[in-house]
């Protein structure tokens, strides 16, 4: 409708100037083709698989052929409240929580430090110590337990080295927690999730902490706090927020886990176990299915009650 | 509310109505009736404008006037969500930034920081095929011509901000534009700095006859460097002029406002001190103070209140008189008689610095 | 505590330092076992030192199909993330569209959620679509969590870099495939390099997700499980997991190096 001045269409570029034409036309279509391939991966493979997962769990097994009956049934939750089923989601939530309460302990003098005090190179020293185990050797790391804690491992050698065997020993046969030795009992199994979940602890707490000026604590001190009033009145609150967020990890981490108790622990399962025992020989995977949906509903509420105290900024 | 003003031309005739005296060279960038709404919020509204070959162009306003959103549409960061947008004759809807003959020196300068400043000058020259040689050639000249030859190897990190917008300026004149558009271009200067890039703006323009566009919302700036000036508020241009017709005449209360400081005369106001009925701008530098009892001079309004403060500016004295329930903000001269926080003060100005605007 | 800003309060400091310890020595533990002469045991301090066991390993076929396989499914794995994590990321730089945050949420489901409910979610898929497990089931659960990673450290990136960049090579009349090459790709390449290494890291020892997509396939983490569960040659494991430690400490020290002094390593683990 218009004469169109050559000069300003100054190089033409092929095909791929043509396309670029039609993207910026028609922004959407760029969208789409940006979008569609990581959409289709993640919203249709994996949100599908969560969504076939949840079917699953509706289905139920026939008892005396042992084969899935794909039809919609309760079924299957209803077995999931057997008390022998509940046991398990209790274990394997209160593990979670003290797992989650110990790793905080142990992680906020680290992050604290490696916030506040830790300059150049030790700063450094501090972040690849902490993301090295954040990110790799898992398995390795829960093999190394099972070294430690063996009956002539590293652990017992050193205890009784110091004279304090006995100790351990009176740890061992408390009811409950206690077991026939450190690689078969909730001792093992908690010090194993401890050490595989405290990195996870670690990060989100120094990363509260980096967000707290100097001057904040110094102008406490200048109004006459003392330094344990200044921490649990201004660090703490501060932090809380990171260690909410480690503790989402620490705390869904375990939940999920079924390797780690299964080479240092009791014989009785965790949640991971249930559903890896339940689809594998069992080859009940509506129940596994179901036990599966534990943890997200756990998380869930997790999620929602951590949303509600601000632990999102702190990713 | 349609905000007509003498230098509105009608962008779909080649008729030019502007009186201005750019009137008889060809049109570089019109605009009409462009709009760019995000959702319920409208950027830029229904605007019309011309802007003439060779012209050094001033968009001034405050920040979401839509000055920005102006330039980023005539660049083609942005599309309008109506109107047309005509670039030397064509009508560029559809036409993607890198198909216009219009190039953009950015407010934070975007130079590449992976590339050195020559790499990043010959930018333009590589995507259209130059040779490496020649490209190299001519991106030194251009740094030559923004004075930075010494700097050819360095790293955009290692430049000075006033470095940084030299690159920028020569990698965005390599492409020979048509018409150039600077975004805040002095806005991250010091003071200083910023004196010394108007001039150098204002004469690398009129070397290489170029049509600028700039944005600012520095009214010192905008009066100083452009031929002429529009001013936005609220997506839409409010006046459209040479720095003087902006300055002295301001067509509307807002201009008036943000366009240096004026009073504004009420037309109740008038009748109670005698002036003719009517909304005026009256520049505080043109009221005098005079002494006591001297005679009334032919087509001056003289009146009497009492001085609230006085502000020492140097040059000049900043005082507010309260007169009749209205206060009038003066600009002093350090000679003169002397205003006196407390005392009484007679003020007088000629009609002719009264200048009638619109009711809005 | 003091809050001076020279110096930590020792008992901080001392347990800053403990608490590293406790990170690290098991790491060391393995490192002193895969030198032990004691078969039967984990007999400590080892009764003596020897090399063999690395040469041992060396000769096990099946320690290294295991290796391939793991290195293979890595590779692939960490390849179809780098890709649609830069698409996704580039989405989300490009334009502001509906859904920005739904995406960023949908991205980092995978590994939010623990490990086993995302094996057993693509594990009923599989069955109820009848896929026989594979190979390529084994990469695209992989896949699925690494993209996480890329993703995340291109959108940290991309939130660092002026937007004005892409505008400005348009500007310069570039169109936008010359602007990715040119531009986009340029800055966000080490970017994208760290992502991947510490995507390579996550899925070469990945054996939660795996255990439940895999058929057949051995994998070294699912070769070391059994080995785990079941011993039969315990030094042999030790050299492996020394092994297995190198290999996935390096990428992270290199993915450490690309970002290092801009950002942190973003997205979270397992």
């Amino acid at each position: 409708m218009n004469t169109r001045d050559a000069s300003l269409t100054l190089f033409r570029g092929g095909v791929l100037g043509r396309l670029s034409d039609l993207f910026y036309r028609r922004p959407a279509i760029l969208l789409a083709l940006l979008l569609g391939p990581p959409l289709l991966w993640i919203g249709v493979v994996y949100v599908g698989s969560l969504l076939a997962l949840l079917v699953q769990s509706f289905y139920s097994i026939d008892e005396f052929s042992g084969r899935i009956v794909r039809e919609f049934t309760f079924k299957t939750y209803l077995e999931l409240l057997r008390p022998s089923n509940l046991d398990i989601v209790l274990r394997t939530v209160l593990m979670a929580a003290t797992v989650t309460v110990a790793s905080a302990m142990i992680a906020f003098p680290i992050a604290y430090y490696a916030a506040r005090y830790a300059r150049g190179w030790v700063k450094g020293l501090f972040f690849i110590a902490v993301m090295l185990p954040l990110w790799s050797s898992y398995l390795v790391r829960v093999y190394a337990w099972k070294l430690i804690l063996a009956n002539e491992g590293v652990l017992n050698w050193g205890v009784s080295k110091v004279g304090l065997s006995p100790l351990v020993e009176a740890l061992l046969s408390l009811p409950v927690i206690g077991g026939p030795s450190l690689t078969f009992s909730y001792i093992g199994t908690f010090l194993v999730f401890l050490y595989l979940w405290l990195p996870f602890m670690i990060l989100p707490i120094q990363a509260a902490l980096e967000r707290v000026p100097v001057s904040m604590l110094d102008a406490s001190g200048d109004l006459g706090a003392r330094p344990g009033q200044t921490f649990r009145k201004i660090i703490f609150p501060l932090a809380l927020p990171g260690i909410v967020a480690g503790s989402i990890f620490t705390f869904s981490l375990t939940l999920g886990d079924y390797i780690a108790p299964q080479i240092v622990g009791s014989s009785r399962l965790f949640i991971g176990q249930a559903v890896y025992v339940h689809q594998g020989t069992a080859g009940n995977l509506p129940m596994a299915a179901a036990f599966s949906m534990v943890p997200i509903v756990v998380m869930a509420i997790y999620l929602w009650i951590a949303k509600r105290m601000g632990a999102f900024n702190a990713l | 509310m349609q905000q007509k003003t003498v230098f509105i031309s009608m962008p779909e005739t080649t008729r030019q109505v502007s009186p201005s005296r750019e009137a008889s060279s060809p049109v570089a960038v019109s605009l009409a009736g462009v709009s760019r709404h995000f959702d319920a919020v409208k950027a830029v509204d229904k605007v019309d404008l011309t802007v003439h070959e060779g012209e050094f162009f001033g968009m001034l306003g405050p920040s979401g006037s839509g000055k920005t959103t102006c330039l980023r549409l005539v660049a083609g960061f942005e599309q309008p969500t109506a109107g047309n947008i005509i670039i030397f004759g064509e009508r560029v809807d559809g036409v993607p930034p890198y198909r216009r003959s219009v190039n953009t020196v950015f407010q934070d300068y975007a130079l590449f920081p992976h590339m050195n400043v020559v790499d990043n000058v010959a930018y333009g020259l590589m995507i259209r095929g130059v040779g490496k040689k020649e490209r190299r050639r001519q991106a030194e000249e251009m740094l030559e011509l923004v004075r930075l030859s010494e700097f050819v190897h360095r790293e955009p990190g290692q430049l000075s901000g006033g470095q940084r917008q030299r690159v920028a300026l020569a990698r965005a004149l390599i492409n020979r534009p048509k018409v150039l558009l600077l975004d805040e271009p002095l806005g991250a200067l010091d003071l200083k700095l910023r004196e010394q890039m108007q001039v150098e703006l204002k004469s690398l323009q009129r070397e290489l006859g170029i049509t600028f566009v700039f944005v600012t919302h520095d009214q010192g700036e905008a009066l100083s460097m452009s031929d002429r000036v529009a001013v936005f508020n609220e997506g839409r241009v409010v006046q459209v002029g040479s720095p003087v017709d902006i300055y002295e005449r301001p067509e509307t209360r807002f201009v008036a406002d943000f366009v240096g400081s004026s009073n504004i005369l009420e037309p109740a106001f008038c009748e109670r001190i005698g002036a003719p009925s009517g909304l005026w701008s009256l520049r505080p530098e043109k009221i005098r103070l005079v002494p006591e009892g001297l005679t009334d001079e032919a087509d001056t309004i003289t009146v009497t209140g009492e001085v609230r403060h006085v502000q020492y500016q140097g040059a000049t004295r900043r005082c507010v008189l309260a007169v009749k329930g209205a206060e009038l903000a003066l600009a002093v001269p350090a000679v003169g008689v002397e205003p006196v926080v407390g005392r009484m003060a007679h003020a007088r100005w000629h009609l002719d610095d009264m200048h009638g605007m619109k009711h809005v | 505590m003091r809050f001076n800003r020279s110096g930590a309060p020792r008992r901080l400091k001392l347990a800053a330092i403990a608490g590293l310890l406790f990170l690290h020595l098991p790491l060391v533990l393995i490192f002193l076992y895969a030198f032990t002469t004691e078969e039967k045991s984990y007999q400590f301090p080892p009764p003596g030192y020897t090399l063999k066991w690395f040469s041992v390993a060396w000769e096990r076929q099946d320690i290294w199909d295991a290796f391939m396989l793991s290195l293979k499914i890595a590779c692939i794995a960490t390849g179809a993330a780098i890709v649609l994590g830069t698409l996704a990321a580039a989405a989300v730089a490009r334009t502001r569209f509906f859904g920005r945050e739904a995406l960023s949420l949908l991205i980092i489901l995978p590994i939010a959620l623990p490990g086993v409910v995302t094996g057993i979610a693509l594990r009923s898929a599989f069955d109820i679509a009848s896929i026989p497990f594979s190979f390529w089931t084994i990469v695209l659960g992989h896949a699925t969590f690494c993209v996480v990673v890329v993703y995340n450290n291109a959108v940290a990136r991309l939130r660092r870099t002026s937007p004005s960049l892409l505008e400005a090579s348009l500007d310069l009349g570039a169109n936008s495939f010359q602007t990715f090459r040119h531009v986009l790709l340029p800055n966000l390449a080490t970017a994208l390099l760290a992502g991947g290494m510490l995507a390579f890291a996550l899925s070469f020892d990945e054996v939660i997700v795996t255990t439940f997509t895999a058929g057949q396939q051995e994998t070294l983490p699912i070769w070391m499980l059994s080995e785990l569960v079941r011993p039969r040659q315990r030094p042999v494991t030790n050299v492996v997991a020394v092994f297995v430690v190198i290999i996935t400490f390096l990428p992270i020290l290199m993915a450490y190096y690309f970002t290092r002094g801009s950002e942190t390593i973003a997205g979270q683990g397992k």
